[in-house]
């Protein structure tokens, strides 16, 4: 597991039935494109986060495939719907086979 | 001749910074807090009539990564920072928790940083550097580390709206007119000072980057460059880099008495920690 | 439009050094993303709408965002990257808009292309030029 690896993510505490909010997500990662080289002059080798998903109750929201063209903290903002109250799971897959996970929960009225 | 270019600078300033700078930002609001990032500037700063942020340089993307906290990506170092504060280290098995409960007692610490304590400039990294030491048994952080810029950064933030006010007479004025005698000393290759940039010419372009007045009211400051946060002494050393001179090293007198030097030319702004810039 | 002489200089060493190997090589692999993604399928002007910074004040951290309604997933390409491809935003079922943003990084000046694919398999594409500066003491 990459060293010091912590996601934050912004999500509503409430909203109505069938709204449409924002989902704001970051996590904090090197990201190491794998193009870079050390002072020895050595490749460093690629390390990403390649994947990230969003779920809502076990429904998907969003499926991102990732590049080493995303930034160093990857951050990502989109938007849900929220059908009932429930729990958003947010996954983060590194390279080395380590996954990130956060959770939200948000009460609909 | 002095006041005539700085007019020039700063109308220069007006007609390429676009909307930016056109419609007058000179206060924003960060979280419900109201930062003011130009104010006139302080009588002892003969040179300027105005002393204004580095945000005010900046192009909007930059700008608006400032404006939210969850968009600021300082703030997965600020979380590093919390995690840090709770955390047990050394050999009395204390945290920085175990004496300051809750690190909002700093507030307003970071406005008045630097300062001289028996007879010598103490930053903030000196003062978490002589608790870790003094009163934790720990090792001490490396001056522009991870850890280091994480907790300063945490710590500066307690601040975040108060106005930077640094004592500079009694006997902080030896230290302060050793950093402006350096703040003017042209030194490198390519024999600039501080002023040369920051005081002669900001709001100009220097190669595809906007020349800023040099203040350090919001380090710990992010920097898209290397993606992390970056201590002011660190940011010296760039700075003297550029201009091909021999950096002092970080915690150098010198170095210290600038830290000073600088803090008072932003007396009026706002504290800004952590800020985000190129 | 302004097509400045820098731009047509520019533009005329772009189609010499295409003859080389190496820049074609990496067109190709833009060309590749893409087919790999639409499956060889024409593409449409249109249909999704890419927001990017005309002038990117440093390549690191480069704010995108990408919205095409009603869309399956969406393909962000940095052309002029070492590989180009940045991310494929596939949207679920409780996707609330069919838009996403990121922070991505640009080598170099570039062209920025986002391809949309659509539920009913035809393909809609935008494109907009990044102008990446290299700082004077910022960069």
């Amino acid at each position: 597991m990459a060293k010091g690896v912590k996601p934050r993510v912004k999500v509503p505490k409430t909203a109505a039935a069938g709204d449409v909010i924002t989902i704001k997500t970051l996590i904090s990662h090197k990201m190491e494109s794998g193009n870079r080289k050390d002072s020895d002059g050595n490749k460093i080798p690629r390390s990403i986060i390649n994947r990230f998903t969003c779920d809502f109750n076990g429904e998907n929201v969003i499926d991102i495939t990732m590049e080493p063209a995303i930034s160093t903290n990857p951050f990502f903002e989109f938007k849900a719907k929220v059908p009932e109250s429930g729990e958003f799971k947010f996954t983060w897959y590194d390279d080395d086979g380590s996954v990130y996970e956060a959770s939200k929960e948000i009460a609909v009225s | 001749m002095k006041i005539t270019m700085t007019l020039l600078a700063a109308s220069a300033l007006a007609l390429s910074a676009g909307a930016s700078l056109a419609d007058g930002h000179e206060r924003i609001e960060i979280d419900g807090v109201e930062l003011i990032l130009a104010a006139p500037a302080p009588d002892y700063v003969e040179h300027l009539d105005k002393v204004m942020s580095g945000w005010l340089f900046r192009s909007a993307e930059t700008q608006a990564l400032e404006l939210d906290d969850f968009d600021n990506p300082a703030f997965v170092f600020i979380d590093k920072g919390i995690d840090l504060f709770n955390e047990v280290d050394g050999s009395e098995g204390k945290s920085c928790a175990s004496c300051h409960e809750d690190v909002a007692e700093f507030a307003g610490l970071r406005a008045s940083m630097p300062r001289v304590v028996d007879g010598k400039v103490q930053t903030m990294e000196d003062i978490v550097n002589d608790m870790r030491v003094n009163y934790m048994g720990a090792e001490p952080w490396k001056w522009s580390g991870g850890e280091m810029t994480s907790v300063v950064g945490l710590i500066s933030l307690q601040s975040r709206g108060m106005p930077v006010d640094v004592k500079i007479d009694g006997d902080a004025a030896p230290f302060w007119e050793r950093g402006k005698e350096l703040y003017y000393t042209r030194v490198g290759q390519l024999d600039m000072a501080c002023a040369n940039c920051h005081e002669d010419n900001f709001g100009k372009m220097i190669r595809a980057d906007r020349l800023s007045q040099g203040q350090i009211n919001g380090f710990p400051t992010y920097r898209l460059k290397n993606a992390k946060l970056n201590s002011i002494h660190g940011r010296f050393k760039g700075c003297m880099k550029n201009i091909r001179a021999k950096p002092f090293k970080e915690g150098s007198e010198e170095f210290r008495a600038l830290e000073l030097y600088l803090a008072s030319r932003g007396a009026g702004l706002s504290v800004e920690s952590p800020s985000v810039r190129n | 439009m302004k097509f400045t002489r820098r731009d047509a200089l520019a533009l005329g060493l772009g189609a010499t050094a295409a003859s080389f190997l190496p820049l074609r090589a990496m067109a190709a692999t833009t060309d590749e993303v893409i087919a790999a993604f639409t499956g060889g399928a024409d593409i449409a002007e249109g249909g999704v709408s890419l927001t990017a910074p005309e002038i990117a004040e440093n390549g690191n951290t480069v704010p995108v965002s990408v919205d095409a309604p009603g869309a399956a997933a969406i393909l962000l390409i940095a052309t002029g990257n070492p590989s180009p491809g940045v991310a494929t935003f596939n949207f679920g079922p409780l996707a609330g808009a069919q838009s996403a943003a990121t922070r991505i990084r640009l080598a170099g000046t570039q062209e920025v292309i986002a391809i949309a694919k659509m539920p009913d398999g035809s393909f809609g594409k935008a494109s907009q030029t990044v102008k990446v500066t290299i700082g004077g003491c910022g960069g």
